[in-house]
C-alpha cells in the first residue's frame, strides 16, 4: 500500500507546486498591481459571446467554417506526432505514406484557398 | 511495403478525384462539362483496371483489402452505374443552374468509397469505405442548396446516416471485444466449426452491424429516410442514390454476412428473413398511394432490396448468384426509369407527378415504350429481365427450404405489380395532358435505348451475365 502511494508522490508534489504558483500569481497581482475594474474586465470571458444568454442563439456561419478547417489541420498534427516518434522503425514506406497523406491534405488546402474559404470578408 | 497492385483501380480513382478537383478550381469557369467528361473517362479507365485484375483472391495492406471475382463483378456494376449517373446529371444540373465542377468530383469520391466497401476485408476498412461514400452522398443530397427540400433531404440523410454509422461502429466494437479481432479471415476462423453458440456479445454485435448495414441498403425497419431523401434530392442525385450506393452497400452486406459470419448463419438468418419480408411487404403496399414518381421509386427500391435479401438469407452460392443477377438487372431497370423521369419536363420545368405521364404513348411513343419495358420488368413479368432476377432468388430460396419466404415474395411482387402497371395504364390509356419538352438529348436517349435493349436481350442471351455471376458468387465460398 505504501509503495503504491509513494508512486503517486510526484503527482502530489506537482499539485502543491501548481497551487502555490497559481496562488502567488493571483496574490501578487492583488497586492502589487493597481486595481481598476470595470464591467468588461470582471465579466467571464467566453470567445465573443455573452456568457449569460440563451444558448440557442444564432451565430455567424463563418465560425463554423473556420472551426471545420481548423479541425482538419489539428488532426493532421495529431497524426504527425506518433509518426515522427516512430519514424526510425517504420522506414521509407512509413515516411512516404505520411508524405502522400500530407499531399492529399495540401490539395484540400489549395481547394479551400482558391474557393476563398479562408477570407473573412 | 504492401502489394499495391490489387488496389490499383482505387489508387487511380483517388488520384483522378484530386486531379478533377484541382482542374476545376484552377479553371476560370466553374461549370461541370469538363470535369464531368473527365469523371466519365476516369470511371472507364478504372473499370478497365478492375477487369484487368483477374478473379483470383488476393489480399493486401495486411489483409485489410481483398480482391476476388465477387469484388470485380460488383465494382464493375458500381462503375457502370456511376458513369451513367454522371452522364444523366449534366443536362439537369445545367438547366437548374447548379452545374458546379465539384459535383463530378464528389461522385468520383463516393464511387471510390463504394469500391473500398466492396473490397473491405476488415471491420476497419469497411467503416472507412462506408464513411467516404456516405460523406460524399450527404453533400450530394443537399447539392441544390437553395431548395428547402434538398437541404432537408441532405440534413435528414446526414443525421440518420450518422446514427446508423454509430450503430455499426458499436456493433463492430462489440464483435472486436468478444471475438478478439476485426479481420474477416480471423473472425471466420474463430467462428468456424460451430463450437456451440457464440457468446451473446458477438450476437448483439452482429445485430448492430446488420442494423447499420440495413440502413445503408434502406431495408425495413431502417428505411424511413429513403422516401424523403429520394424526393427531396435533385433527380439525378436520386437516380445515383437508387443504384450505385445500394449495390455497393449490398455487396458489403453480402461480404460481411457470408465471410466472417458465414458459420453463424443459423444465428443471423432469422434477422435477414425478417427484414427481407418487411421490406418486400412495405415496398409493395406503401407505394400504392404515392403520386410523386420519385417517392414511388423510393418505395420500389425498398421492395427490390427485400427481394435481394432473400438471396442473402439463403446464404449459399446459389443465393448469392441470385443476388448478383438481381442487382445487375436492377441497375439497368432503375437507370432507364430515371432517364425517363429526368426527361419529364414541361415548358422548361421539371414535373414529378405520376399524372404528368398521362398519354405519353401519344406524345412520345418511344419513351412510353421504354418506360413500359422498365415497369413490366420491375413488376417481374416474363419474358423481361426483371422476371429472371426474381426467378433466380426465389429458386435459391425454395432449394434451401425457405419456401414461406419465397411464397410471400411472390405475393408481394403481385401487389407491387399494381403500381407498376398503373404507370403503364396512365401512359397508354389516359388522355394526354401536355407533352414533354423535346428533344431529351442524345445522351439521355442513348441511355434509355441501351437500358431497354439490355432488359429485353437478357432473356434471349442470359448466359454471359449468369455465368459471370455464378463465378463471382463461387469465389465467396472458396469453391
Amino acid at each position: 500500500m505504501d509503495a503504491l502511494l509513494r508512486e503517486y508522490l510526484p503527482i502530489l508534489i506537482f499539485l502543491a507546486i501548481a497551487v502555490a504558483i497559481a496562488a502567488i500569481a493571483v496574490g501578487a497581482s492583488w497586492i502589487v498591481a493597481r486595481q481598476r475594474p470595470d464591467s468588461e474586465k470582471t465579466s467571464a470571458y467566453e470567445c465573443g459571446f455573452d456568457a449569460f444568454d440563451d444558448a440557442r442563439s444564432k451565430f455567424e456561419v463563418r465560425f463554423y467554417l473556420v472551426a471545420i478547417l481548423f479541425i482538419i489541420f489539428d488532426l493532421e498534427v495529431a497524426f504527425l506526432f506518433p509518426w515522427a516518434v516512430t519514424l526510425g522503425q517504420i522506414g521509407m514506406f512509413g515516411f512516404w505514406s505520411m508524405m502522400v497523406f500530407l499531399a492529399i491534405l495540401t490539395i484540400g488546402f489549395v481547394y479551400e484557398w482558391r474557393k476563398g474559404a479562408l477570407e473573412w470578408e | 511495403m504492401p502489394n499495391l497492385m490489387p488496389a490499383l483501380p482505387e489508387i487511380f480513382l483517388a488520384c483522378a478525384a484530386m486531379a478533377i478537383l484541382m482542374l476545376g478550381v484552377f479553371r476560370k469557369k466553374d461549370d461541370m462539362r469538363a470535369t464531368a467528361t473527365l469523371a466519365v473517362v476516369a470511371f472507364a479507365v478504372t473499370a478497365l483496371l478492375v477487369s484487368g485484375l483477374g478473379s483470383e483472391r488476393t489480399t493486401t495492406f495486411g489483409g485489410m483489402f481483398v480482391i476476388d471475382g465477387f469484388a470485380v463483378f460488383m465494382k464493375t456494376l458500381v462503375l457502370v452505374a456511376s458513369g451513367l449517373a454522371v452522364v444523366m446529371s449534366v443536362g439537369f444540373l445545367e438547366r437548374e443552374e447548379i452545374d458546379r465542377f465539384e459535383y463530378p468530383a464528389l461522385m468520383v469520391l463516393a464511387t471510390l468509397g463504394m469500391m473500398m466497401m466492396i473490397s473491405a476485408n476488415n471491420l476497419m476498412s469497411l467503416y472507412l469505405g462506408l464513411e467516404l461514400q456516405s460523406l460524399s452522398l450527404y453533400v450530394m443530397a443537399a447539392y441544390q442548396r437553395d431548395s428547402v427540400r434538398a437541404s432537408e433531404a441532405g440534413l435528414k440523410y446526414f443525421v440518420l446516416g450518422a446514427l446508423a454509422s454509430g450503430m455499426l461502429l458499436y456493433g463492430a466494437s462489440l464483435i472486436y471485444g468478444f471475438a478478439g479481432s476485426t479481420d474477416f479471415e480471423v473472425l471466420a476462423r474463430t467462428f468456424a466449426g460451430g463450437h456451440g453458440a457464440p457468446h451473446a456479445g458477438v450476437i448483439v454485435g452482429i445485430v448492430f452491424v446488420v442494423a447499420g448495414l440495413a440502413f445503408k441498403v434502406s431495408a425495413v425497419p431502417f428505411h424511413m429516410w429513403t422516401p424523403d431523401v429520394y424526393e427531396g434530392a435533385p433527380t439525378p442525385v436520386t437516380a445515383f442514390f437508387s443504384v450505385a450506393p445500394k449495390i455497393a452497400a449490398f455487396a458489403l452486406f453480402v461480404r460481411v454476412m457470408v465471410g466472417p459470419f458465414g458459420d453463424l448463419a443459423d444465428q443471423w438468418r432469422q434477422v435477414i428473413v425478417f427484414i427481407s419480408l418487411a421490406s418486400m411487404i412495405l415496398g409493395a403496399f406503401a407505394a400504392i398511394n404515392q403520386t410523386n414518381i420519385k417517392r414511388l421509386m423510393a418505395y420500389s427500391s425498398i421492395g427490390h432490396v427485400g427481394y435481394g435479401l432473400i438471396g442473402l438469407a439463403v446464404g449459399n452460392a446459389a443465393g448469392i448468384r441470385g443476388v448478383l443477377i438481381y442487382f445487375a438487372i436492377y441497375l439497368f431497370m432503375n437507370i432507364g426509369a430515371f432517364a425517363v423521369i429526368l426527361s419529364m419536363r414541361q415548358k422548361g420545368r421539371m414535373v414529378e407527378g405520376i399524372e404528368d405521364l398521362a398519354g405519353l404513348s401519344k406524345t412520345s411513343p418511344m419513351m412510353a415504350l421504354a418506360m413500359a419495358i422498365f415497369m413490366f420488368s420491375m413488376a417481374g413479368i416474363p419474358p423481361l429481365a426483371g422476371f429472371w432476377g426474381k426467378f433466380y432468388v426465389f429458386m435459391a430460396a425454395i432449394d434451401a427450404g425457405l419456401v414461406t419466404l419465397a411464397v410471400i415474395g411472390v405475393l408481394a411482387s403481385v401487389v407491387s405489380a399494381f403500381y407498376y402497371l398503373r404507370i403503364i395504364k396512365v401512359m397508354y390509356f389516359d388522355e394526354p395532358v401536355e407533352s414533354f419538352d423535346r428533344p431529351i438529348g442524345r445522351a439521355m436517349g442513348a441511355i434509355l435505348a441501351v437500358s431497354a435493349i439490355v432488359i429485353v436481350a437478357f432473356t434471349v442471351v442470359p448466359s454471359p451475365l449468369v455465368t459471370e455471376a455464378e463465378a463471382a458468387a463461387s469465389t465467396l465460398f472458396g469453391e
